[in-house]
């Protein structure tokens, strides 16, 4: 496909050329016009990057579009190239993109201090859409360091609150030690001759320890952007604390960029691969599912909970990753392909439902000025529109049919029920443990979602604020219904998004699912009709028809009247608000059966003797077991180390002279013994 | 067979569970009384119940918002296209194809999704404790289910009903362990998403101690006919999958003819009626237990059904 004489490719960097003039622009223009001109620009950048992506998805034609510009390493140059893989994961960042910016031209107004987003915005949707495009490490390194930078900077936008200063500063730690070790693995991989390019990396075979070594770093590295446990810390952080419209992009996105990271390295560029591989991201993706929405369930602020959840995401997108490994390295390529199908479903999938889950949350916090689930309520009767369109999202994402959540889960459930043919007896006892692990995380995601909705949305409203609250501008309302359209359509139609991510697949693996558009009646089939299939639109169809149906013989036959009265509450009605469930007794059940495990959990009640009048007291304790098991200590021992060497500032020269002495002679020695 | 016979079968199926549905209740209730030497409510009492309640106004709470008046129908919706799919007297069901067993447990999914949503939309207390407790015991009564369809699909190698209870009729099943765990699950998993004694009391009048009554609570007239006619079918439901997958007798197979259609018919109102008077017999004998005892209860199905997957997996080369 050529436009206007120009390659895909090139066109796309354009786009991200035009991207990094609007963020310069937006330091020169004045302060009123800069808002819609930067979101609408984006915009319009996105949609055209979405474009030409799809196209070249679609169009099937064939070969893979390259560039090399002249910048980077003079050897090497900076090379880029749009293959299938590629455009798969550039249709997933700029259609979160664009409507992330469509959103943002209602929702930035809202902004107290603009300058602070504007410029690192449009630098950060150029920065992921050149990790994607990069076809050499050096670029691939540079274009994901301007990626962290410009999102840390978004972060830090309110870097008033004392939370986000903490939070952006966990988030530059730990978007450092993941950048590191991508360099460590390039390097490994690239070897002693320096073949930075991508292409010289798959020509050049690795010896098993060195792959072992490299894979490690990139699940290290890819692992920590993307939130595997236990490398999230940083992520529920930092989403939460930057503009709403930065944290879809950020939780919807951004994660999926680091996915790429893993799938282009592990899948692309490492050869053939070892069966113990998907012994580790199985174990590492069911327990981040798990343990990422027990996380979210304990939360009470609307937008960490949502963070928690794309932790729980990843780990299933990891897990079909891992299952897709697995089937890899026994040449099993029609299941490999069902479960990697199954995981980048899932990728577009989550990019489409959580950022509209976080607009929902913005319109929420713009409405309201609350994040606090407890603070809020009743929101349903004030912003009906945001209650729909937030529905719409949480119904996906607890994997109900007949919305996209479900399809994609289902494969992934399929891939599961191939498994028993693997040879390796750890993957025996392993997969079906996963495939357990799976289920839980798919019932406690509903359950958290149930809370999320029932608290915020419905019952009584429980603040001021959230009683006097607003329906949000026509922008944001846009970009939320757009997303939650897509949803349906993806869910009822997921034989389109199949067939679109065959080439993808089929260059990862080698073989891709059946042609789902072939099937009758357009149902998806993961392997063949007799085995299973699934209609979302049938089951869309049914489900409409019988409840119309049926409320159409019951209004016709029966009776249609309704009476207004105060609510009935089993003869006792209590008028106050506090008297509801809160966010934080209704996961009290799952709280005594998960979480007294997992997080300590404590629930303690102080009653008052009878004729005292001071009031009930309760108190709950979580303890966070990876932040106490793993960083606790690294950072105590890091603050130990730092007070034994200070006293090391206040030698004299004499010393000093000495110490200078002793390192040279000491690196000499070690010289001499190595050679 | 021609299209109007598959058609008819799947019409006369979908029609047949919504008739048959109030009828299980009522008689569950009458063997119960009988059992405790009452005389019980006559097996019909259901049915009148549902008219009397259609007739009635709706009060509805001064804050329900429009989820709390489009959930029933959703409810009821997903329910009954779920129990449409479970094959009661034939396999050849039209439609059985556009969803297989894992999609029937979501549709259920669904149903208790919105279920658990309404009871917190007017924001009473008793609404909240219903909701909360209901999704604990979904947070294990799910998976022990998807453990279950992992047996049941490994063994069949197809995840679809119809194909399932084909195999299990077919002559080379003989007694396997992993049947007899995934059984004992799928009745525990049954009892629990039902709201049955000893996890949930159907007749209960104390708030305290309900779930899902307590969630539809604030429900009246014609939305509470269609919330307990969907509860009604989810019972018939469970019994049906029991029925087709462990006890498949009976079931007219695909293309057979009206003969075996009839005897299927009669097989299978046999197997309500066995399947009613055990659930009456064991609810008199037990006692409910304390909620926080349900999750051991149901840890113990999410133990079984993840030992037969297990088996499963160890003891064979996998699907062909």
């Amino acid at each position: 496909m050529t436009v206007i004489g120009q390659t895909p490719v090139e066109l796309l960097l354009g786009c991200t050329a035009v991207l990094f003039g609007l963020s310069m622009l937006s330091i020169t223009v004045g302060r009123r016009l800069a808002t819609p001109l930067v979101y609408g620009g984006c915009l319009l950048v996105c949609l055209a990057g979405l474009a030409i992506a799809l196209g070249h998805l679609l169009g099937a034609t064939g070969g893979d579009s390259t560039a090399i510009l002249p910048l980077g390493l003079p050897w090497v140059g900076a090379r880029f190239r749009l293959d299938a893989l590629a455009s798969v994961f550039l249709v997933v960042v700029n259609l979160g993109a664009a409507a992330a910016s469509l959103y943002a031209i209602g929702y930035g107004r809202h902004e107290p201090e603009p300058r602070r987003v504007l410029p690192f915005y449009p630098a950060f949707l150029a920065a992921m859409n050149l990790v994607i495009l990069a076809d050499d490490a050096f670029s691939f390194l540079v274009a994901w360091e301007v990626m962290s930078l410009s999102s840390w900077a978004l972060v830090m936008a309110h870097h008033r609150e004392a939370d986000n200063r903490r939070a952006g500063y966990i988030y530059l730690v730990m978007a450092s030690f993941g950048a590191l070790c991508l360099l460590l693995a390039f390097g490994l991989l690239a070897g002693p001759g320096g073949g930075y390019s991508f292409d010289a990396m798959r020509a050049q075979a690795s010896p098993p320890v060195l792959s072992a070594l490299v894979l490690s770093l990139v699940v290290l590295g890819a692992g920590s952007k993307a939130g595997l446990v236990p490398l999230h810390v940083w992520l529920p952080l930092a989403h939460p604390a930057a503009p709403s419209h930065v944290s879809a992009l950020m939780s919807g996105v951004m994660t999926k960029v680091a996915v790429y990271a893993f799938v282009r390295i592990v899948f692309d560029l490492l050869g053939p691969p070892s069966p113990w591989w998907s012994l580790l991201i199985l174990t590492l993706g069911g327990v981040t599912t798990v343990l990422g929405i027990l996380y979210a369930l304990m939360q009470t602020d609307l937008k960490r909970m949502l963070a928690y959840s794309t932790v729980e995401n990843v780990g299933i997108i990891f897990i079909g990753l891992g299952l897709g490994l697995a089937f890899k390295a026994q040449h099993m390529s029609w299941a490999a392909a069902l479960a990697v199908t199954a995981a980048l479903f899932h990728v577009f999938n989550h990019s489409l439902f959580k950022s509209l889950l976080f607009f929902g949350a913005g319109a929420v916090q713009g409405a309201t000025g609350e994040r606090d689930m407890e603070r809020l309520g009743g929101l349903i009767g004030r912003m009906p529109q945001t209650a729909l369109a937030f529905l719409v999202g949480c119904v996906a994402i607890s994997a109900l049919p007949p919305l996209n959540g479900f399809a994609s889960e289902w494969l992934a459930f399929q891939a599961i029920l191939l498994s028993p043919q693997l040879q390796a007896p750890a993957l025996k006892i392993m997969v079906p443990a996963v495939g357990a692990l799976l289920a839980l995380a798919a019932a406690l995601t509903a359950a958290a979602f149930v809370r999320t909705y029932g608290i915020a949305f419905l019952g009584r409203p429980r603040s001021a604020t959230a009683e006097t609250a607003r329906e949000t501008d026509r922008w944001s309302l846009a970009a939320m219904f757009l997303l939650a359209t897509l949803c349906l359509l993806a869910g009822v139609l997921p034989g389109l998004v199949i067939d679109a991510l065959a080439p993808a697949v089929g260059g990862l693996v080698g073989a891709h699912m059946p042609n789902q558009m072939a099937q009758p009646w357009l149902s998806i089939v993961p392997v063949a009709q007799s085995r299973s299939s699934y209609n979302g639109l049938l089951v869309l169809v049914f489900i409409t028809a019988s409840a119309s149906l049926a409320a159409f013989a019951i209004h016709r036959l029966a009776s249609r009247a309704v009476r207004r009265a105060p609510a009935w509450d089993g003869g006792y009605p209590e008028m106050s608000p506090a008297t509801q469930y809160t966010a934080g007794s209704f996961a009290q059940p799952i709280r005594r059966v998960f979480a007294s495990i997992v997080f300590r959990a404590r629930d303690e009640v102080t009653m008052p003797p009878p004729g005292d009048l001071a009031p009930a007291r309760f108190r709950l304790e979580l303890h966070d077991p990876v932040w106490e098991t793993l960083y606790a200590p690294i950072a105590g021992a890091v603050g130990y180390v730092a007070d034994r060497l200070n006293h090391l500032q206040f030698l004299t020269i004499r010393v000093y002279l000495s110490l200078v002495f002793l390192a040279l002679v000491g690196l000499l020695l070690v010289l001499a013994v190595w050679i | 067979m021609d299209l109007i016979g598959l058609l008819a079968i799947q019409g006369a199926q979908m029609l047949l569970v919504l008739l048959l549905a109030p009828l299980l209740t009522g008689f569950v209730r009458k063997v119960k009384a009988r059992l405790l030497r009452r005389r019980g409510p006559p097996l019909l009492q259901p049915y009148r119940d549902l008219l009397r309640l259609t007739r009635k106004e709706v009060v509805l709470a001064d804050n329900a918002s429009w989820l709390f008046r489009v959930a029933p129908y959703l409810i009821f919706a997903a329910t009954w296209v779920a129990a449409a799919l479970v094959p009661t007297f034939a396999t050849g069901l039209m439609f059985s194809w556009s969803a297989d067993l894992i999609a029937i447990i979501a549709l259920l999914g669904s149903a208790r999704f919105f279920l658990a949503l309404a009871g917190m939309d007017v924001g009473t207390s008793f609404g909240g404790i219903g909701s909360s407790r209901e999704v604990m015991i979904a947070s294990l009564a799910e998976p022990a289910m998807i453990m279950i369809v992992f047996s049941l699909a490994l063994l069949a190698g197809s995840t679809q009903l119809s194909t399932v209870a084909a195999y299990m009729l077919s002559s080379n099943v003989g007694v396997r362990v992993t049947l007899a765990l995934a059984l004992v699950a799928l009745i525990m998993v049954a009892i629990a998403e039902n709201a049955r004694i000893p996890i949930d009391n159907p007749a209960t009048h104390l708030e305290l101690t309900m779930i899902h009554e307590a969630m539809v609570l604030e429900y009246s007239g014609r939305h509470l006919a269609v919330l307990e006619l969907a509860a009604a079918l989810k019972l018939l439901l469970y019994v049906s999958l029991i029925a087709c997958v462990f006890v498949p007798l009976g079931l007219a197979p695909v293309g057979a003819g009206a003969a075996a259609h009839l005897v299927g018919l009669l097989v299978y109102l046999a197997k309500l009626a066995v399947a009613g008077f055990l659930l009456a017999l064991f609810e008199t004998a037990v006692a409910k237990m304390r909620v926080f005892r349900v999750p051991d209860f149901l840890g113990a199905a999410l133990m079984l059904g993840l030992l037969g997957t297990l088996l499963l997996f160890v003891s064979r080369g996998g699907l062909r």
